[in-house]
């Protein structure tokens, strides 16, 4: 009941200083100065009716939607958590950890098989990859130059300290996998020769085990999101690490497909397949799955992004397979494979920021889980 | 206390307690930490049905930690200006402002001769949820029930006093000169037919009570709940565990603390919290939040929060003995009819273990910015870490297959 509604019927004829409208401000009625009407003049304290009690959506809805949004309580529609600080450094970090781990796993298919120029792509890219994410990594700190902390500890109950530590073993045997390709560039004779002949095994000893420990790069990184209270990245914790291994496959043979010669791109074409399928239904289940903790899969950029994504892989995943006798073809699904990669990452890391900047989507199913329990407990 | 050696698990009472456990109950996390004889557990138990909100507590803690100021910003929502808790408010005061009566006073209007005041018509005013803030949108021109101004002046005038007209806001400010009435102001207390005649209320409030001048025809109760937020020092606090360089720890007090000469800002805690505590601070890039002023519990010191709170609302002590008063606030208050008196952290069996710093709240916890059921967020990550090895797993099979078939294809 808004106050004005219900007027006398002896209501005198408009006064000075009355408004027109409701909420209308008029110079002059303002005891403290006129700053407090300023403010309200400029839309600053307005907020949705009811507010303080929440009554009411809480936040912008769309006042033609049919559908009305579910009642919640929050304090003037406040978020409950912070936002993270992580910047999207960290979403680049995701994506170059994927392709890192991607590439060191089919560089060693492409040494089993003997595809020398696939396996010299594969391994410099994931050196590089892995060297960026661990930039981004560093760079995303409030105190960069005290990174090394992460190495005083080694905590199981921190994601973040089991990442630092796979990368911390994955990153060296990557480098050397990569490094000692250099070796092709020595002479064949005396000391150097030796040295020559020396690093392909001790390449693809050190590329075994950047093989063996890239799938644990590849995935943790979706268990440092979930373990987190952010309820977009929470919930689909199940869901999770198989969006970002398949998602890594997929950048993996992306990258491969870009650099290898038809010849030697057979594994890639094949691993981009199954490494787009994985993602997409894992995705699928992720944006699904979880009532309104995922919608912020599908709304605003998030949305966008994760719809291009999936365009992207699946066009990848099909130039693949069907343009796999051209090298134009399959560069171009390499392409998109790896930009679809990209893309997933990054929506997966906004959409768990807007999770958090709206009070429903830590209230509602957090009372959902209230009332199952009491429904349970009766 | 039997200890089961190889898992440290240990049997009370019945009760199989798991060492380091993800979440549940644990009796001790200082025990659980590792400190070998930890003194008894510290907490604050903050009970908002005294709270004013003067924010002693909020400037006592800034004094104190040296924390620095937070942004002079008006936010206008309420009288909270400091918004909630981050890097640099370690206590915040919220103010929340409701069209509903105040504890168990019932329905004052009740009883009002007008006739048009009853239970139903209160029920009314308060489904409708009446907006203040809509009401202070018509700040100084009329009465909220519609009625012009200039009729109220006119009202004031034929008694010969009363209190301000024309623009006067504030809750009638110029009660004091109107002689006569109660110096607490205009009407305090009066029924509602007279008191419309001796103060409009304008919709702002001013030194009075709330709704203290009842309106004439859109009667409404207006209650103020106010909380001094505070970090909940969780028995499984999220921000300790994904800590990757073990700035934060678990002190002897069962407390939890960032060590800033470790903390290199890398902000896993911010959105580990499930109560949106901590924070970064911009200017240095490290975490900062509540240590339940542990330099001043080493010395023996009650926190500075508590020690300067005038209604002891915060109050300070062994967690066991808080939990133990609280339960007998909470029932007291109901037993003079505050039925929506509630306690909200104090169960060791809640999703974070219990809060070392828990509150009694006379609404829902969200009212307050408060999550209704927080759950640690590492109860999951046993689950978590299957799913990841899951996965990689599958990596490895699928590059395998991959190669297999095209092996195949030579």
């Amino acid at each position: 009941m808004s106050p004005g509604n219900d007027a006398p019927a002896q209501a005198t004829p408009r006064q000075p200083g009355q408004p027109d409208q409701p909420g209308q401000h008029v110079p002059g009625t303002d005891p403290v100065g006129g700053q407090a009407a300023r403010m309200w003049d400029a839309g600053m304290g307005r907020r949705e009716k009811g507010g303080g009690k929440g009554k009411g959506r809480g936040r912008k809805g769309d006042a033609n939607a049919v559908v009305p949004e579910a009642e919640f309580s929050s304090y003037y529609g406040r978020a409950v958590l912070k936002p993270p600080v992580w910047t999207h450094e960290i979403a680049y970090y995701l994506f170059c950890g994927g392709v890192a781990a991607g590439t060191s796993m089919l560089a060693v298919v492409a040494d089993a098989r003997g595809d020398v120029e696939a396996r010299r792509g594969l391994r410099v890219t994931s050196l590089a990859a892995v060297g960026a994410s661990a930039y981004f990594l560093i760079a995303d700190l409030g105190r960069p130059e005290r990174f090394y902390n992460m190495l005083r500890v080694a905590k199981i109950t921190s994601p973040m300290s089991v990442g630092t530590w796979i990368l911390t073993a994955f990153g060296p045997l990557s480098g050397a996998a990569a490094v000692l390709e250099a070796a092709a560039l020595l002479p064949e004779r005396g000391l150097p020769g030796l040295a020559r002949r020396v690093a392909p095994p001790l390449a693809s000893a050190a590329g075994a085990g950047a093989a063996v420990t890239g799938p644990l790069l590849a995935t943790y990184t979706a268990v440092l999101l979930a373990d987190t209270a952010v309820p977009s990245w929470h919930e689909p914790f199940r869901e999770l690490p198989f969006v970002f291994g398949g998602s890594a496959l997929a950048a993996g043979a992306g990258a491969g497909l870009v650099l290898s010669p038809v010849a030697q791109s057979g594994p890639a074409a094949r691993v981009a397949v199954i490494g787009a399928a994985a993602e997409l239904v894992a995705a699928h289940r992720m944006e699904s799955a979880h009532g309104v903790v995922s919608e912020p899969f599908h709304e605003g950029r998030p949305g966008k992004m994760l719809r291009a994504a999936r365009a992207l892989t699946v066009a990848g995943a099909v130039g693949a397979v069907v343009g796999r006798r051209s090298r134009l073809v399959s560069a171009l699904a390499g392409a998109g494979l790896l930009t679809g990669s990209f893309l997933t990452r990054m929506a997966v890391f906004e959409a768990g920021v807007a999770s958090t900047l709206d009070p429903k989507y830590v209230v509602r199913p957090q009372r959902e889980r209230i009332a199952a329990r009491e429904t349970a407990g009766e | 206390m039997a200890r089961d050696v190889i898992t440290g698990d240990r049997e009370v009472g019945g009760l199989t307690i798991h060492a380091n456990s993800f979440s549940g109950r644990l009796l001790d996390p200082a025990r659980d930490a590792g400190y070998a004889d930890p003194p008894p557990r510290k907490g604050f138990f903050t009970d908002t049905s005294v709270c004013i909100g003067c924010k002693a507590c909020e400037v006592a803690c800034k004094e104190w930690n040296m924390v620095p100021e937070d942004g002079l910003d008006l936010l206008g929502m309420s009288y909270d200006n400091t918004g909630g808790l981050g890097a640099d408010s370690w206590r915040a005061v919220a103010f929340i402002e409701q069209a509903r009566p105040v504890g168990n006073q019932g329905s004052p209007f009740a009883g009002a001769a007008t006739g048009a005041s009853s239970d139903a018509m209160q029920q009314d005013v308060v489904a409708a949820a009446t907006d203040v803030f809509e009401a202070a949108a018509r700040l100084g021109t009329e009465v909220p029930g519609g009625q012009p101004l200039a009729d109220v002046a006119a009202a004031q005038t034929t008694r010969g006093g009363g209190c301000g007209s024309g623009g006067g806001g504030g809750g009638c400010g110029s009660g004091a000169k109107a002689g006569p009435k109660p110096s607490g102001g205009c009407g305090s207390s009066a029924p509602a037919a007279t008191a419309v005649q001796e103060g409009a209320f304008l919709g702002m409030p001013g030194m009075l009570a709330p709704a203290a001048v009842p309106d004439g025809e859109g009667r409404q109760d207006l209650r103020w709940l106010m909380m001094s937020n505070v970090c909940k020092h969780c028995t499984h606090a999220a921000c300790l565990d994904v800590c990757p360089t073990g700035s934060l720890f678990r002190t002897e007090f069962g407390t939890v603390v960032v060590q800033e000469d470790i903390c290199n800002g890398c902000g896993y805690c911010v959105s580990a919290c499930p109560y949106g505590v901590i924070d970064k601070r911009e200017s240095d890039g490290r975490a900062w939040k509540c240590t339940l002023c542990y330099d001043r519990l080493g010395e023996g010191q009650t926190p500075a929060c508590a020690q300067a709170c005038p209604t002891e609302s915060i109050q300070f002590g062994d967690l066991d003995e808080l939990r133990e008063r609280a339960e007998r606030r909470r029932q007291q208050l109901h037993d003079v009819g505050v039925t929506e008196a509630r306690l909200y952290g104090e169960d060791p069996d809640d999703g974070v273990g219990g809060d070392g710093a828990f509150f009694l709240l006379l609404d829902e916890p969200e009212v307050y910015g408060l999550p209704p059921d927080p759950v640690v967020t590492t109860r999951e990550l046993p689950s978590m870490y299957r799913h990841m090895l899951a996965a990689a797993g599958f990596m490895v099979v699928g590059v395998a297959a991959a190669a297999a078939a095209a092996a195949g294809r030579r």
